[in-house]
């Protein structure tokens, strides 16, 4: 039976589907700033009611990338479609998206209510109206009894709030957040994603995020787009950039990787299963079970996640593939996980994490013990970028 | 203790050299003679005698107004050299344009006055009331530019460009969010424009004509026929409204300060 990727958030996936039209398409946008190019020949597709994330290193482009869809910014050479039509020249005030700004962007002279209500009266709604509609968004974000406050006199998990209750207001048609959850503190801000998902879910609204916070990327997101230098790594749902990055950059960006470069010495045949790779990692040797590109001889990269890497102090039946012998170095306790730097005689060190499961143990793994390191044939990848 | 005796020794010798002479104008404009230097007993026959004297009045109405229009002009036109200043990082000459903001400041009174008054004549532009309130916008909005543009210098403009993104025309967004912010600034920017304006003497003297005496010419061409005690009253008047618009200022900034304080203390406990 074929194995498939981790956990699916839920049943959506347009953009699997080849007929489907995208709701938001950047077509080949450069963006410069005097020499300096923020933004690189990038082409990509967000489709309607997606939660898309946008998630690099500062200074990869990711900010320019939306504030080019909000209108801050024109595309010094491409275009940007949203629903079919090209809006370069576009003024914000004219654009059915609203921004939630990383600094909240609250007008501090004007109360809560007056916060909330300021887009809708853009639009010369009737009074009663806007007033319908502020309730209905006070109530949102939980803060009906906030109204007549002014932002100096709320919290800043309650300023995020009415920021997000702002950009909501005129149910545009795609909400920019440029990392809307940075100054919230780490509980807070898990709450509030879930929030957001809840929200984003419920109204039915195509979200765009701008963070640098892979965590946040991979709980709210269908997809990310992890960018780097102005141009776009990979497009991927959460799983796919976990399990398959498609490079070196991407898989040491998400999360905690081991990355042990070495030479294709055989390709599948010589293995036995179909599409395996063994690959000479300087005396460590690899052989992963994957449908691979490279010949003999390449230079690649094997990444194997430290918690796919498995732990013990006995030796293993056979040590000729997928096994690394060490000592110990360094222990990280981080309660749920214990993560063991393994120091082989080299002084490579491979990273092997351990899932606490039980309180007790007869034999516990401690500095200086030898240990030995196992991986099964299909934990570990082969990177060819 | 001995250094402690020596410190107030200072500061009374201080304060003492600031405002004796403005004590002694003060305490002169009450006296009963009409001898400048000889204490006659208290009187208010001084501010009686000012108030019937139609020249100086005249005179305290021409700065009124002058000081009111050329400081709302000057305001209005530094403020928006100064958003010009802040806001277009980039524009040919805006290194020499900045630059020159600054240079009245430093540029001796004589030198501004002069030149208005040179362009005036070229202009054939007859000198009186409106050439005073020409000049006198020409060197305060200098002031007012370099004051509200270090407000604006810390403004987040991304409170402008929400506007923008929730629908907000550019000039709208100006008059909605920007200027309510600034409007402290700007404000001291007037007040500042509107004291020099009516403390100016050298310039206004070059470029008045017959009609538009200010007060500062006025008070200047009668000290030289002899200092009367008319004089001591019109400057305590001026002395008493300096005093109150400097009270009034400090009281407002605490009055902030103290709310910004309440707001924290209220957003802290997190409910009203």
């Amino acid at each position: 039976m074929a194995k498939s990727l981790g956990p699916v958030k839920r049943k959506f996936s347009p953009w699997t589907d080849p007929s489907a039209v995208p709701f938001i398409r950047f077509e080949n946008i450069t963006k410069r700033f005097g020499d300096f190019t923020a933004v690189d020949n990038l082409t990509l597709d967000i489709y309607e009611r997606e939660f898309f994330s946008l998630l690099g290193p500062s200074g990869c482009g990711k900010t320019t990338l939306m504030r080019m869809l909000a209108g801050f910014e024109e595309p010094t050479e491409g275009r940007i479609l949203l629903q079919g039509k090209d809006i370069s020249g576009v003024p914000p005030y004219r654009r059915p998206t609203n921004m939630m700004f990383q600094s909240y962007a609250l007008f501090p002279h004007m109360t809560v209510e007056k916060n909330i209500a300021f887009g809708l009266e853009q639009d010369n709604l009737p009074k009663g109206e806007i007033a319908a509609r502020v309730e209905e968004m006070l109530k949102l974000v939980k803060l009906e009894t906030f109204a007549r406050r002014k932002p100096n006199q709320l919290s800043g998990g309650q300023r995020q709030r009415v920021a997000l209750a702002r950009s909501l207001a005129k149910r545009p048609k795609v909400l920019l957040l440029d990392e809307p959850l940075g100054a919230l503190d780490k509980k807070l801000r898990e709450e509030t994603q879930f929030e957001l998902m809840d929200i984003q879910t419920n109204l039915g609204l195509t979200f765009l995020i701008v963070t640098h916070d892979q965590e946040e990327a991979m709980t709210v997101s269908d997809r990310i787009a992890v960018m780097d230098k102005g141009v776009i790594m990979q497009v991927a749902t959460p799983a796919e950039i976990y399990e398959a990055p498609n490079s070196r950059y991407v898989a040491d960006f998400i999360g905690d990787i081991n990355i042990l470069e070495g030479t294709v010495s055989t390709t599948e045949s010589a293995l036995g299963a179909p599409g395996a790779v063994r690959i000479d990692c300087d005396g460590v040797a690899v052989a992963v079970e994957q449908e691979c590109q490279a010949v003999k001889g390449d230079k690649v990269a094997f990444a194997i996640r430290p918690e796919k890497v498995r732990i013990s102090p006995d030796q293993p039946a056979d040590t000729s593939f997928n096994a690394v012998y060490g000592e110990v170095w360094d222990i990280g306790y981080l309660g749920d996980f214990s993560v063991f730097l393994v120091k082989m005689a080299d002084g490579r060190i491979v990273r092997a994490a351990q899932a606490n499961v039980s309180r007790l143990v007869d034999r516990p793994i401690t500095f200086g013990d030898m240990v030995w390191l196992t991986w099964p044939l299909d934990a570990g990848l082969v990177l060819t970028r | 203790m001995k250094s402690s005796r020596f410190d107030a020794t200072v500061l009374t010798l201080c304060f003492a050299f600031l405002y004796i002479p403005i004590i002694i104008l003060i305490v002169y404009s009450f006296n009963a003679s009409k001898l400048v230097t000889v204490w006659g007993g208290f009187s208010l026959q001084w501010y009686r005698t000012m108030w019937s004297n139609e020249g100086l009045m005249d005179a305290a109405w021409v700065t009124a107004r002058v000081g009111v229009l050329s400081a709302t002009l000057g305001t209005a036109l530094g403020t928006l050299a100064a958003l010009s200043l802040v806001r277009f990082q980039k524009f040919p000459g805006r290194m020499l344009f900045s630059g020159m903001i600054y240079a009245p400041l430093v540029m001796p009174e004589v030198i501004t006055g002069l030149s208005m008054l040179l362009l005036f004549v070229a202009l054939n532009i007859d000198r009186g009331f409106w050439t005073v309130i020409i000049a006198h916008t020409t060197f305060t909005m200098c002031y007012v530019a370099i004051v509200v543009q270090s407000r604006l210098m810390t403004f987040d403009r991304s409170l402008e460009e929400a506007a923008l993104d929730l629908g907000c025309p550019p000039v709208k967004t100006f008059f909605k969010i920007t200027l309510p912010l600034i409007l402290p600034a700007v404000i001291a920017g007037w007040m500042l424009a509107f004291t020099l304006s009516l403390d100016d003497l050298v310039i206004a003297s070059f470029n008045t004509g017959p009609g538009a005496t200010t007060l500062p010419i006025k008070i200047y061409s009668q000290v030289r026929l002899g200092v009367t005690p008319e004089i001591n009253a019109i400057c305590t008047i001026l002395i008493g409204f300096v005093t109150i618009g400097v009270i009034a200022t400090s009281i407002g900034t605490k009055r902030a300060e103290l709310n910004r304080i309440r707001d924290e203390h209220v957003a802290l406990r997190g409910t009203t």
